[in-house]
């Protein structure tokens, strides 16, 4: 909104000042930030496009000068590991993101039932959002450690292993112990914005479809539901601004083992990168992972725009 | 449905289950808590120590250097780095975060969503991508492993998260507020710090802390942009006891109680503002 609503009662010179003077203050107020932005995330986005065309590594520093075009991006396409690691990341994300929206859903609904304690509820739900991703990766490497972890002496104890199962040494296993850490420590995002959507939504519709002899199910799919979407969107897109983050649990897990089987696009950009030193190939990567996390982003972000609309909300 | 007790025995069965299941997501970080405060050769007990028999603050004392075992991690170190870059990059961010949050929610411009969409996008720039051009960048310009260097970079990974967040919050505060102050003759300057600013404080302070935690907990740009104590931070310190031949559990424990602890503290006061910032912002843009 305009700051200046009733422009009728000022003076002439005020108003022109103003008009004036409107136009250009937004620009000033956002050029701090696009400055910052400029300098430390566009400037290395272009560079980083820059040395995917050439066969830049670490230790031959006048190859940043040789122009080989499209050439990494070519054997990109033919490699394997890149391949894999791609189609991994994939995977994880959308089982990631599927299973913590039905989780955080389920644990919003629970705890907008109860009413004794819920505030103590809701300060213990963020307690896993609190941890960093790092931390979360070093916990679970303990926990899920074959000789000393809990999980181990636990199932032993209870009787239902009779030995060490290697979570964090067989491939699958160890991919699914890198997922549980990923839908631990981000569920509680969904859970948190849905309960909020839970408690701006107004009561008058459920009460009119019970009147009206909807079943609980009912009044869940077509009120509930409808009017939890753009919440849905919202948490999503906090949650695409950092998918990257599983980068910090996978590297103190496993660090992409066994054998490469929990290699995801962001180990392997760090590892081609700064332990290969191959710095050419890696920006080709890391330039598309990028581009992929942005239109991913972008997106969410129009959806959450038309889901708005739907929804008659302000725009 | 009858009345009476089913009803209220369903109700409590409710009310229990989640308060169990809650407490279950939380056992992960609690045995981690627990185990700071074991000695070594309990974490390492067969068969397992399940409560701590021996508990005690040696782990601590031990990683920060205290007492006579020596420890070749300098703990104190990067938590004052962690402290210096995260403060920094925090009120940095919060002001520049501040201006446009205020511009989006203030000002009519062309393209106004497009701008703030292009914003955003910006922050979904996964680190390990940025940390590769980052890496070679900032070694040209002198800023590899220094604490402005990484300064600069929190600064940018939160002001779009600052501008999302308190774009939300100065939409709260009637615009009217600060054109009658206007009309008594403060200067928009004034009006804005004396009724706007106060207004959405809580909201800003959510931002803030937002912020802070982001940079607080940091780990993929850090790890590659930082090499020695002049500027490592705690996230990156902590795989130090990894690097090591034999894993040090008690000691990376007593780190992750230190690195967790002030996390914990400042968003237990900030928790509601933070939650109504991100679902107001989002649903009024």
């Amino acid at each position: 909104m305009s700051p200046s609503t009733d422009q009728e009662n000022l003076p002439a010179v005020t108003r022109l000042f103003r008009r004036h003077h409107s136009a250009l203050t937004p620009l000033l107020l956002l050029s701090p930030a696009l400055l910052i932005l400029l300098f430390v995330i566009a400037l290395p986005m272009a560079f980083s496009l820059y040395a995917s065309f050439t066969p830049y590594r670490m230790t031959r520093p006048d190859s940043i000068e040789t122009f080989i075009g499209l050439r990494n991006y070519i054997r990109l396409i033919g490699n394997d590991d890149f391949w894999a690691a791609f189609l991994r990341t994939l995977l994880f994300l959308a089982i990631a993101l599927n299973l913590e929206l039905i989780l955080g859903l389920g644990i919003a609904l629970l705890i907008d039932r109860v009413t004794l304690g819920q505030r103590l509820l809701r300060t213990i739900m963020m307690f896993p959002m609190m941890f960093s991703p790092i931390l979360v990766g070093f916990q679970f490497k303990f926990i899920f450690n074959d000789n000393i972890g809990v999980v181990n002496n636990a199932l032993q104890f209870l009787g239902l292993a009779d030995q060490a199962i290697p979570w964090l040494v067989d491939g699958t296993l160890a991919m699914g112990a890198i997922l549980f850490a990923e839908i631990w420590m981000s569920t509680s995002v969904f859970a948190i914005v849905l309960l909020a959507g839970l408690f701006a939504m107004p009561r008058d519709p459920l009460e009119a479809a019970k009147v009206d002899g909807c079943t609980p199910w009912q009044s869940f799919r077509h009120v509930t539901l409808p009017f939890l979407l753009p919440f849905a969107y919202i948490a999503m897109t906090i949650r695409s601004l950092d998918v990257a983050r599983a980068y910090d649990i996978v590297a103190i897990m496993t660090d992409g083992g066994p054998a490469g089987r929990t290699e995801l696009l962001w180990t392997l950009i760090a590892r081609v990168g700064f332990d290969n030193a191959r710095m050419g190939e890696a920006n080709a990567m890391a330039f598309m992972a990028s581009l992929l996390s942005i239109l991913f982003t972008w997106f969410l972000f129009t959806r959450l725009l038309a889901a708005r609309r739907t929804m008659g909300g302000v725009e | 449905m009858k009345l009476g007790s089913p009803v209220h025995l369903r109700g409590f069965a409710t009310w229990s289950g989640t308060f169990l299941l809650m407490g279950v997501i939380c056992l992960p970080g609690i045995w981690v808590m627990i185990s700071a405060i074991r000695p070594t050769r309990e974490i390492l007990a067969r068969p397992p120590i399940w409560w701590p028999e021996d508990p005690s603050w040696a782990n601590f004392a031990r990683i920060f250097g205290l007492g006579d075992t020596l420890v070749g991690i300098p703990v104190h170190t990067y938590f004052w780095n962690s402290l210096v870059v995260s403060l920094t990059s925090t009120i940095v961010a919060l002001v520049i975060g501040m201006a446009g949050g205020y511009a989006f929610a203030r000002y009519r411009f062309r393209f106004k969503n497009a701008w703030f969409l292009g914003l955003m996008l910006f922050r979904a720039v996964p680190g390990i991508a940025l940390s590769l051009p980052l890496f070679i960048l900032w070694s040209w310009f002198g800023l590899i492993d220094t604490p402005l260097g990484l300064i600069l970079v929190y600064v940018a990974l939160n002001v779009p998260f600052t501008i999302w967040l308190t774009d939300g919050f100065f939409r709260l505060v009637p615009p009217s507020l600060s054109e009658a102050a206007q009309m008594d003759g403060c200067t928009p300057w004034q009006a804005f710090w004396k009724i706007e600013f106060p207004l959405a404080r809580p909201g800003i302070a959510a931002a803030g802390i937002f912020a802070f935690l982001t940079s607080w907990n940091e780990f993929a740009l850090a790890s590659h942009l930082t090499r020695s104590t002049d500027s490592k931070t705690l996230p990156v310190g902590l795989m130090d006891f990894t690097a090591q031949f034999t894993i040090d559990w008690a000691g990376m424990c007593a780190m992750a109680v230190i690195i967790i602890v002030p996390t914990l503290i400042l968003t237990f006061f900030v928790q509601k503002h933070l939650i109504s910032g991100l679902t107001l912002g989002a649903m009024k843009g």
